[in-house]
Parts: structure tokens; sequence; C-alpha cells
């Protein structure tokens, strides 16, 4: 059906060229021959294919501009005719006499135009004549079409002031007149089709006029470009007749393309000081008009201005833009009261981007958009529009992305109230933006009070707000959202202790509500923060001395024993033990040994009931043995009760290689070399014998399963230990002993069962090229490597 | 001319936030030909971003990694140089530079990586090289009071091995290197 009136239009817009040709052919004939009464003649027929109604805009513009052209060149025959005497009033009146309302019309506005040029006639008078006659014409297409050409051939001659055209005033208000009636006229032709025609075709017709608009806006551009239009008159004649007939012809479609329009066309300056006015047609528009793009794109040209000079920013202070602005909003939310949720917030979005870029240290404003924001959405409950709340993500964003620093947000009263209304998904993207916009601009957040406001802001990933609903975060998600925290959690800190200390009690305060899920992610952080204060406080404790100190290393001891045992509720043994001994070692530093023997004893609880993977055990043990080692502040019977433990567990780990490098491990234990009286060579030597034995036992039992004879490689290592306790000259290491070790190793290593293995011998024959270098070194090292003999029989 | 860059025990998130940002900005992707690294990153995140700045990388386990599966210790060759890692809190007493030394015997490598103490080290003995690239966030550590954040960049060349470290002091980065030749070549 639709195929067919298309291929019908193309038959006729075919026909009405062809005819239109053939008449300007004989039109031009004519004019060739001077006939003005034929060229008149047919120039009439020619323009009366234009009188059709059966073409759309699109195709009727195709005829339209051809007309144009020949009309042109008919001008050109006017002007002619008038330089040779012919006269214009005459001419003016003979083109009156054609048969057809259309046609006429059109050869009088082509007369009209040399008539002004011509200077017989003011212009005004002559532009007041045509634009009374064009009335004639009702029909919306034909009218806009008709009109339009007028406004062509008139636009370089109106009598604007300063062109030749001016006539006897001295200002531009004819020229406005003229311009404004049309505007006027044709606003009301292009109006009047929203309504011509069955219901079932209103989308069609809405693209039919949709593909007019650019005529009637033309009229605006004219208007911009009058230069007698000055502030003054934009403000009194000009803005106030066009927003009238935007406000009367209460056709939606008009009203939004005319105000974009007015804004576009019109200077930025000359907004600013209409602002009252523009934004007063607001809420007088239709409900279905888009005022928020309107609105927003507005404001969006008002703060590109306000970015171009600085000289322009007062003009805004002083015509209190900002106020105008937000009335301007509020009325329209106002009168508009079934507008979604999203548009409001759309609107203030807007409205906060024009203010971070024209008033950014004015948080005052600011605050002030998000409470009417709040205003706006209280009642509501929770959004689950998802239009909405990403518009209010943007809204909440803006001022982090401006300000850079989170604590100018923090002062936002209203932004955690906005926040409050974002589901709980969304909230926790929010949250996610801010802790993201602190990490990028490495902010520190350096006093409790802003900790206490930024935890509440986020509290959404913090804790379980709803017991009851289900999080539906998938695992990999919230590991990476809870780790977001932890980082977070490193740029909460000031030099200052006390003010640190109260940042302490307020993380602590919070991770804790986090439950079992978060603690593993926060505990640490917050640990690793806490020693960091410790070892603050022990610089400074050694300087003030007598004085009361607010917070003491003890304290910060206390607090960590108790959070790191929340983490049993999880439970994550391993994690909690390696905190332990961190905090032990740390209390060793402050030379406290009962707090040290504490975290001890509970790292070996955690160790002796929880930790029952193997391989865990063997990480734990050397993590124990290391951190025993290196303390200094146990006395002798605590020393001997935590090292007699770390042996046992020691030998007694599964696998007996596993169970061979512990035990020599702990033979440092016995040995500190800063310390006189940590010196147990007795104690050392039973270590390396019993790694011996357990090497051996290690041996038999390859031996036995497997008929191999195992790997000789734990017992180069207990030589290679056996070389380190004699250079340090733990006497019980004896020559012999490092002596009967190397035959041991030589026997294992070429005996017939043995299976060669490159990685032994090249760690053998490395070792024994240390003991060579060592007794090529010279002086008391060689001396006492003498007697080693590594050559082999 | 081939460049390793080793480094480790970052501790992100637990006791930092990010790289510094001036080392990170050193970083840049194609340059590098291997990375070494001594563990404790400690989440995928950090061993994703590694990944980008070279994609072959060597991870030693540390204590804190979330990954349980990285070696213990590893061991490769780039030129005429073998190379290996262990993070160093199995080897007791930590960063005792004589028991580190029989580490890098058993292993059997030129150049030992190791970690842990997050303090820079390089230390020549009669079998090779130990190199502690330290802390590349300089983050807290138990054993070492007022860590510079730092990391090392090994430029090989033939039996030539130029060891840069870059340390980020007072804001600032400063950069030192040391020279270490190989007397024989890897055929042994």
């Amino acid at each position: 059906m639709i195929a067919g009136v298309a291929e019908d239009e193309e038959k006729w817009l075919s026909a009405g060229i062809a005819g239109l040709q053939q008449n300007a052919f004989f039109m031009h004939r004519a004019l060739d021959s001077n006939n003005l009464k034929d060229a008149l003649k047919y120039s009439a027929q020619m323009l009366s294919e234009l009188r059709t109604s059966r073409l759309s805009p699109h195709k009727y513009y195709e005829l339209y501009m051809r007309a144009f052209d020949e009309l042109r060149k008919l001008e050109i025959f006017f002007k002619e005719e008038a330089n040779r005497g012919c006269s214009i009033v005459e001419l003016y009146e003979l083109v009156q006499h054609a048969g057809n309302i259309l046609p006429r019309l059109y050869l009088l506005c082509t007369v009209g135009s040399v008539y002004i040029r011509s200077k017989e006639a003011p212009a005004k008078d002559v532009l007041k004549d045509l634009i009374e006659m064009c009335r004639g014409i009702q029909h919306p297409v034909r009218g806009l079409f008709l009109r339009s050409y007028l406004s062509q051939v008139s636009r370089d001659k109106l009598p604007d002031i300063g062109s030749e055209y001016e006539g006897d005033a001295d200002t531009a208000m004819d020229a406005v007149e003229f311009v404004l009636q049309n505007f006027t006229e044709m606003n009301k032709l292009w109006v009047r089709m929203q309504h011509q025609g069955p219901a079932r075709e209103k989308e069609k017709r809405e693209k039919e006029r949709s593909e007019l608009r650019d005529l009637v806006g033309k009229n605006l551009h004219v208007l911009g470009q009058i230069e007698g239009v000055d502030l003054d008159m934009y403000r009194e004649t000009v803005l106030p007749r066009v927003l009238e007939q935007v406000v009367n012809c209460k056709d939606e479609i008009a009203q939004y393309y005319l105000m974009d329009c007015v804004i576009q066309v019109f200077p930025d300056e000359y907004h600013l000081q209409t602002l009252e006015t523009l934004l007063g047609a607001c809420p007088q528009l239709q409900p279905s008009v888009d005022i928020k793009m309107v609105l927003a794109r507005l404001m969006e040209r008002l703060s590109n201005y306000a970015a171009s000079s600085a000289e322009v920013l007062p003009i805004f202070f002083q015509v209190e833009a900002f106020a105008k602005l937000n009335n301007a909003i509020g009325k329209v939310i106002e009168a508009q009261d079934d507008m979604p949720i999203y548009g409001a917030v759309t609107l203030y979005a807007s409205l906060l981007t024009f203010t971070l870029h024209v008033h950014p240290d004015r948080l005052d404003y600011v605050d002030q958009i998000l409470g009417a924001c709040v205003k706006k959405l209280s009642g509501k409950g929770k959004l689950d529009d998802s239009k909405a709340t990403k518009q209010i993500v943007a809204l909440l964003s803006a001022p982090l992305e401006k300000y850079k620093d989170i604590d100018t947000a923090l002062k936002l009263s209203n932004y955690p109230q906005v926040m409050e209304y974002l589901d709980i998904g969304t909230n926790k993207e929010m949250s996610n933006v801010i802790i993201q916009s602190i990490l990028k601009n490495r902010t520190c957040i350096s006093t409790a009070e802003k900790v206490e406001a930024l935890f509440e802001l986020i509290k959404g990933l913090i804790k379980d707000i709803n017991e009851n609903l289900q999080d539906e975060l998938d695992e990999d998600d919230f590991e990476e959202e809870q780790n977001s925290v932890a980082r977070l959690i490193q740029m909460l800190y000031t030099d200052d202790t006390e003010e640190m200390m109260k940042i302490i009690h307020t993380v602590r305060k919070h991770i804790m509500t986090g439950g079992p899920k978060r603690l593993p992610f926060t505990v640490p952080p917050f640990t690793f923060s806490a020693l960091k204060l410790v070892r603050r406080l022990q610089s400074q404790n050694k300087n003030v001395s007598g004085e009361e100190v607010a917070a003491t290393p003890k304290d910060i001891f206390q607090i960590l024993m108790q959070t790191i045992e929340a983490l049993s509720s999880v439970p994550v043994p391993e994690l909690a033990l390696r905190l332990y001994l961190q905090c032990a070692e740390a209390a060793n530093d402050c030379d406290l040994e009962p707090v040290a023997y504490e975290f001890f004893t509970q790292a070996y609880i955690l160790y002796e009931e929880e930790i029952s993977d193997s391989k865990a055990q063997v990480t734990s043990i050397h993590l124990i043995i290391g951190t025993l080692q290196r303390m200094h502040v146990f006395g002798v019977e605590n020393r001997d009760t935590l090292t007699h433990k770390a042996t046992g567990y020691s030998s007694k780990l599964l696998k007996k290689p596993d169970q061979c490098r512990a035990v020599y491990a702990c033979s440092h234990l016995f040995w500190l070399d800063e310390n006189n009286d940590m010196k147990d060579g007795e104690r050392v030597m039973l270590c390396l014998k019993r790694a011996l034995r357990i090497a051996n036992a290690a041996q038999q039992m390859a031996n036995a399963t497997r008929g191999s004879s195992g790997s000789v490689v734990l017992f180069i290592e207990i030589l290679n230990k056996y070389l380190y306790f004699y250079e340090k000259g733990v006497l019980q290491v004896t020559v012999d002993s490092i002596l009967s070790m190397i035959e041991l190793i030589k026997q294992e290593t070429s005996g017939e069962n043995t299976t060669p293995d490159p990685a032994t011998d090249a760690f053998f024959a490395s070792t024994l090229r240390y003991i060579q270098f060592q007794k090529d070194k010279g002086g008391v090292v060689a001396e006492k490597y003498k007697p080693i003999k590594t050559e082999f029989a | 001319m081939v460049l390793v860059l080793a480094l480790g025990d970052l501790h992100i998130p637990h006791r930092a936030s990010d790289l510094p940002p001036k080392f990170k900005s050193m970083l840049v992707p194609g340059k590098i030909q291997h990375i070494i690294c001594t563990g404790n990153l400690c989440i995928k995140e950090v061993h994703d971003y590694l990944k980008t700045v070279c994609p072959d990388l060597h991870i030693a386990r540390g204590e804190y990694d979330e990954e349980t599966r990285y070696p213990e210790t590893k061991t490769l060759s780039i030129g005429q140089f073998k190379l290996g890692v262990c993070h160093g809190h199995q080897v007791i007493p930590w960063g005792d530079l004589d028991s580190l030394a029989m580490l890098q015997r058993q292993l059997d490598v030129d150049i030992l990586v190791t970690g842990h103490t997050h303090q820079f080290t390089a230390y020549k003995h009669e079998a090779g090289v130990v190199i502690n690239p330290g802390s590349a966030t300089g983050s807290y550590s138990s054993i070492t009071y007022d860590v510079n954040p730092s990391f090392v960049l090994m430029d090989i060349d033939g039996l030539r091995v130029v060891v840069y470290v870059y340390e980020l002091i007072d804001g600032e980065v400063k950069v030192d290197k040391i020279d270490f030749k190989k007397t024989t070549t890897s055929s042994t």
C-alpha cells in the first residue's frame, strides 16, 4: 500500500517537474524576445505546479527548488527591465493579474525584491505589503514554502541599521517586525499540520513536520543576524514575542524545536541577561515537551561560556544565574507533577554540572542541589528504575571528578542522603566509584571524623545492610570489592599519632561489623596500619619521657589481639597465625615480653589445633622458627618453652625431608650472633644430629620402598649447616664430624645402587668448592679450613 | 642485551594500595624480556598487571600470596646465566647471607633472587650473586625499618650482568648500578 503511494508520488513529482520545465522553456523564449506578457503568462503556468497537494514536503521541496532557480532568472530579467526604464510600480501591478493566487504571490515577491533594490519605495513598505499578501495562502505546506521564499529574497534587503535599505528610521524595528511576523505566521501554519488528516496518520504527519522545521527555524537565524538587534531590543521585543508564539501555539513539536533554536541561535551573553524571561516560559510549555533536554542544553552552553574567559564569570554572579536556574528547575518539577524521577534527577545533574563549572567553590550550591534531589526522592523508598539510578550515580560522581579530593565531597551534607535512595547494588557501585576516586588521586583521609563520614558513605561495602537480602554478588566480584576496601584502608593515614590512634579505633569499629565474609580482607590491612603506628610511637616514646602519651604500643597490641581473634569466626587460621607472629615481632621490638609471649601462644595454639594441612604446616613452622630466631626479648624460661615446642612441631611433620629441614632450622634457635648468652653449641649439635638421624631414616625408607638410594641432598644440606656453625665457632661441630659427613655423602653418591642425580652432584661439588675457596682465603678462615680434606682416594 | 626485572614483596592490598606512580610509569610494557618475582604480590590483580608488563613472568611463593600454586623455588636460564628465585621465608635465619649462599649452591645458580626482608641487597660470594630487590611498594616489614620502595633491573649481556637498583627516596627515583662478571661459562 505504502509502496504504491511512494510510486505515485514519484510519478506526480516527475509530472510536476516536466510541466515546470516545459513552461520554463517557453518562459525563457518569451524573455529572449522581450515579450513580457508571454513571459508572465508562462511563468504563472510554471508556478502553478506548486499548487499541488499531492506531494510530501520532501518531494515538494524538489519541485520548489527548480521553481526557485527559474525565478532567479526571472528576477534578473525584471531588473534589466527596470534599468531599461520600465516602471517597477507598473510591473508590481502587472503581476497581480495572474489568475491563481499562489503563482501571483511568488511573482509578486520576485518583483518586490527588485522593487526594494530600486529604492523607489522604502523597504519596509514593500515588505509590509508582501507579508500581508502572503496571508492569502493558508495551506500549510504551500504557505510555508511561499513564506520561505519571501524570507530568502528579502534576507539581504532588510531595513537593518547600517544597511543601504535603512530608510529614515534609526532602529532595526521594522526589519524585526517583518521577520517576527513571518515567523509567527509560519509557525501557525506548521502547527496546523499536526491536526490535519486522519488520526492514524499522525506518525507520518509528525515526520513530515520534522522535515519542515528548519523553514520555521530559519527566521530565528535571520533575527540573530540583524545588526540592529542589540541586547535591549532582544530583551524588550524579540525574545518576548518569540516566546509568546512558542507558548501560545501549545504544540509539543514546535515548542521543543523552537526553544532549542532560541538557545542555539542567540548569543550566550544575551541568554545570561534574559534568563528569567527565558526560564519563565518553561513551566508554561506543554507537559510532554522534553524540557530537561532544553534546560540541559542551555546549562551546557552557559557552562562553556563561563569556561571561555575569566571576565565572563562575574556576570554570572551578577545576574544570579544559579538562583534563577535552580528556581526554574524547581518550578518545572512542581508543574509537571507526574514527571518521572529520572527526569527530575537529570535536571539536577545538569544543574550540578553547570555549578561545578561556574561556581566550583560554592559547596553550598552543590549541597543545595543534592538537597533538592533528596526532597524529590523522599517518600519513594529505594529506587528500582535503572535510568534514574544511572542518573543518580552520574550526579554523585560529578563532584568526585571535579574536586578529586574526597574531603570536599564528604563536606556535602546531603551526599550520603542521596545515596540512601539507591538500591543495594547501585549503592555498592557508587561506593566503589568513591573508593576508586580516592585511590586514583592518592588522597589520604587524615582525620577520624572524615574516616567516620567516609565509612558511613560506603557502608554497603563494609557490612551487610539488609541481613535478609542474600547478596547476589559473585565470588570474584566480591573479592575485588573487598580488596578495594583493603586498599582504601591504606589511605587512612595521618602523621599525627594521636589522631592516627583515633583513626585506628574508627576503622576497627567499622570492620568488625563486616562479618566472617569480610574479615579476612579487612583485618590484615588494619593490622599493618596499626603496626606502622606502633613503630612511630616507639620512636616517639624514646624522645618524650615522663609526659603522658595518649596512646601506647601496649594499647594497640591489645586491640590487635582482639581483632585478630575475630578471625577465628571465619576461620582462617593460617592468616591469623601470620598476623600473630607479626605482632609478636613488633612487641619484641617494643620490649614487651609478656605481650610477645601471648602472641606466640596464640600462634602455637592455632598451629596445634587448626592447621592440619601438611604444606601449610611446613610454611607455618618456617614462620614460627624464623620469627622466634629473631626474638631477643624473652627470658630463659619463656624462650625455652617456645623453643622446645617449635622443635617438637618440627620433628612431627609428616614427610621426613620436611622434618629434617625444620629440625636443622631449629638449630639456629640456639645460636644468636648478637647475644653471647644465647650461644648453646651443645643444643645446636643436638639438633643437627637429630636432623641427621631423620635423614638416615629417610634414606632407609627410600631404599625399602623404592629400591633406590633416595635423595642424598639432605645430607649435603646438613653438611652445609655443619660448615656454617663450624665457622661461627661452635666447638661441638668438630672437624671429625665434618669429615665423616663428607665420607658419608661420598659413599651414598658412589654406591652401586645409586642413580646419579646431577643436581645432587652439583650441590656437593659446589659445597666442596666452597671449602676450597675458604682455604684459599688465607688468614684465620684458611687456618680453620685447613684440616678439612676434600680430596678423594 | 636481555633485560630482566626483579621485584617482589608488594603486599597489595595488605600493606600497600599500589605501586608508587613513579615506578608504574617506568614499567612500560614491551621493554622487559623477563620478570622474576620474589613473591607476596599478594592478589591476582597484581599478577595480571605484571603480566601486562611482560608475559614471561616467574614467581616464587610468598607466605601471604593468595595463589598457593606458585612454586617454593624456581630456576631458569637466561643467556649464559642460571637464575634462581625463592621468596626467602624458608631460609632461616631470615636474610642471613651464608644460609642464602647454601640455597644458591643447592639450586646451582649464578644469580639467586630472594626477598622477604624488604631490604635491597646485592651480595657476591664465591658461588655467585644474591640479589634482594627489596619491596617494590616500600611496604611494612617486621625485619627492616624505614623501607624505601625499590626494584632491580638486570641487564644480561654475555658473561656480564649489570644490576640496576631503583629506589624511591623522598619522592625521587635514585638509580645505582653494580657490575658482575661470570668467570666461566655454565657448561659443567
